[in-house]
């Protein structure tokens, strides 16, 4: 027995060391200094919904004069400009073909063109992006990630480019009628999610923290549909335009709204790396006041 | 959103002293209180370590079950098929063909991929994640222990049999009394080393979303935006669960040995 303790408190040391190396070797300091950056992009974005777009064109105008903006900032790979993403979230990005696709591929191509670099798509699981950008192993996480205030703290978001809103999945014969029905007193349905979404995010927040649900996380959204389909949940909650297609695609479900606030998708970027940042956010800017991400958006997702 | 983001509530949680530190020092408490204290998030841990525990339990009972069948099925086979007649040699050569196709597809194909086929194809309609997830294990682990007991009683001189049988005893107690006995003595350290695999082979469970250890590493590092400490301890979970099973297989390997004597 003596042994095993002596292995175990062996083990347990080498533990502590490795994680000493691994903070010291994470140039980039997590702890308060830095909220106060990020904190005006914040109120920015959620104060001001789309109409506020236009108003850039200003810096935009700016941004042209600096524009060959070949200087000055470093990329994951060189001469490339590399977005990580999670491609089943269609319209934003899906595989066609053995192709990634969709509004944030369109508009990384387009933020590349401007920059001069060419545009490259790494595809991996949803709660990996914003560790991807941080560690600069991509340069932009466009996912239709939401703007969340803990996400702010680990990365700079771009300036919004889209908006999305949490809806309900559900089959067309189920007992679900409303969002009410799952915040109902002694509810306990199971909630279908794509992890770390902020479908999942709030309903464990606002649901299975009240103990009101369980939360099934599925890697894809693709796959809590599928589970959804074959009765292993009850409903599935995730963004509105990905629950459109995913509706489309398979028969016989329905979307519920919910009362959830619109969200704001932006991309995901370094805090380490301000040059490439403001770069791409010019690029950006200008592509949303000239109305070339509009013309990707609509494409995606025709108008009403 | 009326929620404090850990980053905000850290001046208030913190100790004095720990904020006095240097800054890379206070990192690492701030990642640690980040990765489990902040929100319950060790609870995740203690669900996915009793899911884990379940799960690996589970599919060791119906590992070692399967196994010494098959093992059985094959070793009659292999050793006097060619001397049966009749109905026995039918019934026996039919599940020998049997369990000859299990261990071919078994052995031949990814656990993921079983588990996934399982799950979603056929237990579609199942919501009882643990007990398919246990069943998709020990139909895994099965194939392997079946191989492996089956060694262990080829591995047993003939005489034995023949010893057993011309004092009397049946097939089936020569088998139980004298032959399982020596052959489990010779295959335990192989066995408790399939133990082991198996139980971290259980770490692909998060595929169809159930809540073992490396799922609650991965939620946590998905949630905090940091995987140094979820990971760490997710892998510190195993190596513990490896060592406590390592000890008592040895313990019994010794008692087994005192027989020898």
């Amino acid at each position: 027995m003596k042994k095993y303790v002596k292995v175990l408190s062996l083990v347990l040391a080498a533990l502590l060391v490795f994680a000493c190396l691994a903070a010291c070797s994470n140039g980039g300091s997590t702890t308060p200094a830095n909220t106060g950056e990020t904190k005006p992009a914040d109120s920015g974005s959620t104060a001001e919904p789309e109409t506020a777009q236009p108003e850039n064109s200003g810096g935009a105008a700016e941004a042209e004069t600096t524009k060959p903006a070949d200087a000055g900032f470093t990329t994951a790979n060189a001469g490339k400009l590399t977005m990580a993403t999670n491609a089943a979230f269609p319209p934003y990005e899906y595989i066609e073909g053995n192709k990634i696709v969709g509004i944030d591929a369109e508009i990384c191509a387009a933020i590349a063109e401007k920059l001069g670099l060419e545009p490259q798509i790494d595809d991996m699981e949803f709660d990996s992006i914003i560790m991807a950008v941080k560690g600069g192993k991509a340069d932009i996480g466009l996912a239709g990630m939401t703007v969340t205030p803990e996400r702010q703290e680990e990365v700079n978001f771009t300036d919004s480019y889209a908006t999305g809103v949490q809806v309900i999945i559900v089959t067309e014969d189920s007992a679900i009628t409303s969002a009410d029905d799952l915040f109902a007193e002694g509810a306990n349905y199971t909630i279908g999610v794509q992890r770390n979404t902020t479908g999942d995010l709030y309903t464990t927040w606002d649901l299975e923290d009240e103990g009101l649900a369980t939360i099934d996380r599925y890697s894809k959204g693709a796959d809590a549909v599928q589970a959804l389909k074959t009765g292993k949940v009850d409903c599935v909650v995730i963004d509105n335009e990905p629950a459109k297609n995913f509706v489309a695609e398979v028969e016989g479900l329905k979307i519920l709204d919910t009362e959830y606030v619109e969200e704001q998708y932006a991309g995901a970027m370094s805090k380490d790396n301000e040059a490439l940042y403001n770069a791409v956010n010019d690029a950006l800017k200008e592509l949303i006041a000239d109305g070339t991400v509009q013309a990707i958006i609509e494409k995606y997702i025709p108008a009403k | 959103m009326g929620r404090l983001s850990p980053l905000e509530l850290w001046p208030e949680v913190a100790p004095e002293w720990i904020l006095n530190l240097p800054q890379w020092l206070e990192d690492i408490f701030y990642k640690f209180y980040k990765c489990i204290i902040f929100d319950d998030r060790y609870t995740l841990y203690f669900t996915g370590l009793r899911n884990t525990l379940i799960l690996t339990f589970l599919a060791l009972l119906l590992g070692i079950a399967l196994g010494v069948v098959v093992a059985l099925i094959r070793v009659t086979w292999d050793k006097n098929g060619a001397e049966m007649r009749g109905v026995p040699k039918v019934v026996v050569g039919f599940l020998n063909s049997v369990s000859k196709l299990y261990l071919t597809v078994i052995r031949g194909t990814p656990v993921v991929v079983q588990l996934l086929i399982l799950y979603f194809v056929i237990f579609a309609a199942s919501r009882n994640k643990i007990l398919v997830g246990a069943l998709s294990f020990g139909i895994n682990s099965g194939a392997y222990v079946a191989e492996i007991i089956r060694s262990g009683i080829m591995s047993i001189d003939s005489g034995q049999m023949e010893a057993g049988r011309s004092l009397g005893f049946g097939y089936v107690a020569t088998m139980r009394h004298i032959i399982l006995p020596q052959a489990f003595k010779n295959v335990l350290p192989t066995l408790a080393n399939e133990f082991i695999v198996l139980l971290k082979e259980t770490a692909v469970a998060g595929y169809v979303s159930l809540q073992d250890v490396t799922y609650a590493g991965n939620i946590i590092g998905g949630n905090a935006y940091d995987y140094l400490f979820p990971l760490l301890i997710a892998a510190a979970i195993y190596l513990i669960l490896v060592l406590f099973f390592t000890f008592l297989v040895g313990k019994l390997e010794r008692r087994l040995r005192n027989s020898e004597r």
